[in-house]
């Protein structure tokens, strides 16, 4: 007999209290190998307004494309000092940044390949549930053949997942919109 | 690469919906564009395995963080972490937060007039064992008013996260108490519309866990999604 799943709950505006011991800026500091790069943006409510109750949680590949996890079955070297996983507050001005490892490519689903990318979860106040979107990579040429950003049907609204080289840096911009016409896809995770 | 197995989806009626305007804040800050369905990749059905190096072992008592005792009714507070299927998930990092007896949080954005109680600051964390068990000691939390709508007042709660065994588990959630006359009022509470899932937010009351002179003991096991079959090989 399955058991109901625990409902979510908002994360509500006071959880730096027990969140704030992992909060992070650069999950890449004992990183050995691959480009490290900075994810920055703003976190922005359905008018507009930066949200500065929110966190993101980060979870990617290492510069191999191999997951720090039991589950990856591939054969290829696990970064010790590179876990994957990060959570980044928004600031007062609902602006966040992040110092990482450019993930690399992973396997999809049927031998397909994914394009580099970061999977993202959002919590906020006012949020019940977590959601979850992508980023992508706007120098990534294998983004056109990408299963995941494939299954995005309005094709402009594909842009909201690809974060956007500044020219020059090793950095990108890519915000969370949660409304609107530049809304970012999120997923039925 | 064979195709990973992939995780069950919730029925709507036991997950809240985005957009819940009985709580006024989602109306601006939920999805208003229909989500895409996405596959459980490789990417989705890992995920971070925190804990048991960052977890000290005073981390899961409340009441022993500072020199003094904190106010308030002394409770125990665990359980089992279970997947869908009763499987117990191990070794899984479990946070807390909650606001005092008085129902005040220790955090500089809260501005209800109460006590802070400086012995008590409200965090918590714990990793489960090899049988997803999970225990805290902490102070019973008070009620608190918020501005959602006039006279609102929150039910006494915590805030649970629990990470699981993928990012797809990830459960932030908060533990109500049994027969709290504000939970018929509380529209986070009652974001879902199936009884019996809201009812996994409320612990029951535990002679097991009650610690003689000492706390009373609350049982709340928390489940998270678990895996669909696993495909036969043909």
């Amino acid at each position: 007999m399955a058991e109901i799943p625990t409902p979510s709950q908002t994360v509500g505006p006071f959880y730096a209290l027990g969140t704030s011991w992992l909060h992070t800026h650069d999950l890449a500091r004992h990183a050995t190998s691959g480009e490290r790069i900075t994810i920055a943006g703003t976190v922005v409510d359905g008018d507009g307004k930066p949200v500065p109750d929110a966190f993101l949680e980060i979870w990617q590949a290492n510069a191999q494309g191999k997951y720090a996890h039991p589950d990856d079955p591939q054969d290829k070297p696990v970064d010790q000092g590179f876990s994957g996983f990060g959570r980044v507050p928004t600031d007062k001005d609902g602006s966040f940044h992040f110092v990482t490892i450019k993930p690399g490519a992973v396997p999809g689903l049927g031998n397909s390949l994914q394009a580099p990318h970061i999977l993202v979860a959002v919590f906020m106040r006012g949020m019940l549930r977590h959601a979850y979107t992508r980023i992508y990579f706007s120098d990534e040429a294998t983004n056109a053949s990408d299963p995941v950003l494939g299954l995005v049907e309005d094709v402009a609204r594909r842009n909201t997942l690809v974060a956007e080289r500044v020219p020059g840096k090793p950095e990108y911009r890519w915000d969370v919109v949660m409304q609107g016409e530049r809304e970012t896809v999120f997923f039925d995770a | 690469m064979a195709d990973p197995v992939g995780y069950k989806r919730a029925a709507p009626s036991t997950q809240p919906n985005y957009l819940h305007p009985a709580y006024q804040s989602t109306v601006k800050r939920s999805p208003s564009k229909k989500l895409v369905m996405l596959p459980h990749t490789l990417t989705e059905i890992t995920g971070p395995l925190l804990g048991h190096d960052a977890v000290g072992a005073q981390d899961a008592d409340l009441t022993k963080q500072h020199e003094g005792e904190p106010i308030g009714e002394r409770i125990t507070v665990g359980g089992r972490i279970l997947d869908e299927d009763g499987r117990a998930v191990p070794d899984t990092l479990v946070e807390l937060w909650q606001c005092n007896a008085t129902g005040r949080y220790h955090h500089d954005a809260d501005q209800h007039d109460a006590p802070l109680d400086p012995n008590f600051t409200g965090a918590g964390r714990v990793v489960t064992d090899a049988e997803g068990r999970y225990q805290f000691t902490t102070i019973k939390p008070g009620a608190y008013p918020w501005r959602n709508h006039y006279n609102g007042w929150r039910p006494a709660h915590l805030h649970f996260s629990v990470f699981g065994r993928s990012f797809l588990t990830r459960l932030v959630t908060q533990m109500y108490f049994p027969g709290d006359p504000l939970l018929p009022l509380d529209p986070i509470f009652n974001c879902v519309s199936e009884p019996a899932a809201r009812d996994r937010m409320i612990c029951s009351f535990e002679l097991e866990r009650t610690v003689p002179e000492f706390a009373l003991g609350y049982r709340f096991d928390m489940v998270l999604r678990g895996r669909n079959a696993t495909p036969m090989v043909g």
